[in-house]
């Protein structure tokens, strides 16, 4: 079932995986440099990601992932996707 | 041969199987272990490779491991811990009606280390042999064990988990060789007394991850390929996710197998990967860390001796009272997981 993405949602699932306020979690901000995640706290944010939103992400769009934006346009394309299906 | 594709934690996840003891119960009536007395730090390690104390611990949690010296075999470490747990037990080697050892670091490829112990104790007659399920070989082993007792096959089994891990270490390969020590831990099962006992279990493998954790050439196996230093390699990020979540699941699983809440078990007992692995999935699970058994700061990943080297260290400090709930849990190579839920003696 797809519904309308909340982008509340995703700032209070990642600021509770990354020990961040809410507030800090925005488009631009950097997974490494601003919100100070490691390979692994991407690792377990994507983890959790998948399994709310069931969507899965692959190996190589995990390198590609830089800062909330990216993870958000993601998102926004699996549940257009699933929208036209 | 061909190469399968990268293993999906999600897509690719198979219903967990599980089923609750039946028979005569059995429960774990001693446990010992043994560690070789050497210890490398983190900071042992930045001499030896591109690494950092603070890249390893901040990454892994660990910051000691126990390494054998050079020529030391897995039997001599099992050994030591299968006697500790026959004297927990308050058994002796004749007693035993069967010897489990589960290792993915045999010292060869025959015979088994669980004969060679069985020599070392002087208990000829029991069923002894090996099994490999990487780091899920204790959970199984236990499994195996239980369903002898419950069978009425066995009265006293011995199961034992048992690694030296450092002589398949890449000291390049700052992924792997932080991680992984040597140790081994064993119990003794036998029929429980009453309210004691396993109450339910989920085991199950998928060979299509079979490429998450290997040892050695990856298409044909070491053996085979004649590969002269077969070393462990490991999909860092796709085995934390595996990990996580087959942590989760299982849990859920085996708790509404036993037809108890989550929240009533007092120890979780889950294999010594990565702490981070740990926190992730205590937390996801509801467990507050101080129900949940974590010695991968002094051992690092001891594959099947984890589990008892943890179990037996809450025991020893106390933390394990008659009538908890006590929930081991494992996973690895293969894959394989394995969990079990107790009532404790």
């Amino acid at each position: 079932m797809a519904s309308a993405l909340d982008f509340k949602d995703l700032q209070e699932l990642a600021a509770e995986i990354l020990g961040v306020e809410p507030d800090q979690v925005q488009l631009d901000k950097s997974f490494a440099r601003d919100l100070a995640a490691d390979s692994l706290d991407l690792v377990e944010l994507i983890a959790a990601v998948e399994d709310k939103y069931d969507v899965e992400l692959p190996e190589e769009e995990l390198e590609k992932m830089k800062v909330i934006g990216d993870l958000w346009t993601f998102l926004e394309q699996k549940t257009a996707e699933r929208l036209e299906a | 041969m061909a190469i399968t594709s990268a293993y999906r934690t999600r897509s690719d996840a198979v219903p967990l199987r599980s089923f609750r003891a039946k028979g005569r119960p059995s429960a774990i009536a001693g446990m010992g272990v043994y560690a070789p007395d050497k210890v490398i730090t983190n900071f042992d390690l930045e001499k030896m490779m591109d690494t950092s104390d603070k890249w390893i611990t901040e990454r892994t949690g660990i910051h000691t491991r126990h390494i054998a010296e050079p020529g030391t075999t897995t039997l001599e470490l099992a050994t030591k811990a299968a006697r500790a747990a026959l004297d927990a037990a308050g058994i002796t080697a004749n007693d035993l009606d069967m010897i489990l050892v589960g290792t993915s670091s045999p010292d060869g490829p025959f015979p088994s280390i669980a004969c060679r112990i069985q020599d070392e104790l002087d208990a000829p007659g029991a069923v002894a042999w090996d099994m490999l399920a990487a780091c899920t070989s204790f959970v199984y082993g236990l499994a195996t064990a239980d369903s002898f007792i419950a069978t009425e096959r066995a009265d006293n089994v011995l199961v034992i988990g048992a690694e030296v891990l450092s002589r398949m270490l890449d000291y390049t390969n700052r992924g792997t060789a932080v991680i992984f020590g040597d140790g081994a831990g064993a119990a003794v099962l036998r029929p429980a007394p009453d309210g004691a006992g396993f109450l339910a279990w989920c085991l199950g493998s998928d060979g299509r991850g079979y490429l998450q954790v290997t040892c050695g050439n990856k298409e044909r196996g070491a053996y085979a390929a004649k590969d002269p230093t077969p070393f462990i390699e490991m999909e860092g990020p796709d085995v934390f996710k595996f990990a996580v979540d087959i942590f989760i699941r299982q849990a859920n699983e085996v708790c509404a197998t036993a037809g108890i809440a989550l929240d009533d078990i007092d120890l979780w007992v889950p294999h010594q990967a990565n702490f981070r692995i740990i926190d992730a999935a205590a937390r996801r699970i509801g467990l507050p860390l101080d129900r949940v058994a974590i010695n991968i700061d002094e051992y690092g990943n001891t594959s099947s001796a984890s589990i008892p080297l943890a179990l037996e260290e809450a025991i020893r400090k106390g933390r394990v009272k008659s009538g908890d709930h006590v929930l081991l849990a494992g996973f690895g190579s293969g894959l394989t997981w394995g969990a079990c839920l107790m009532t404790w003696v």
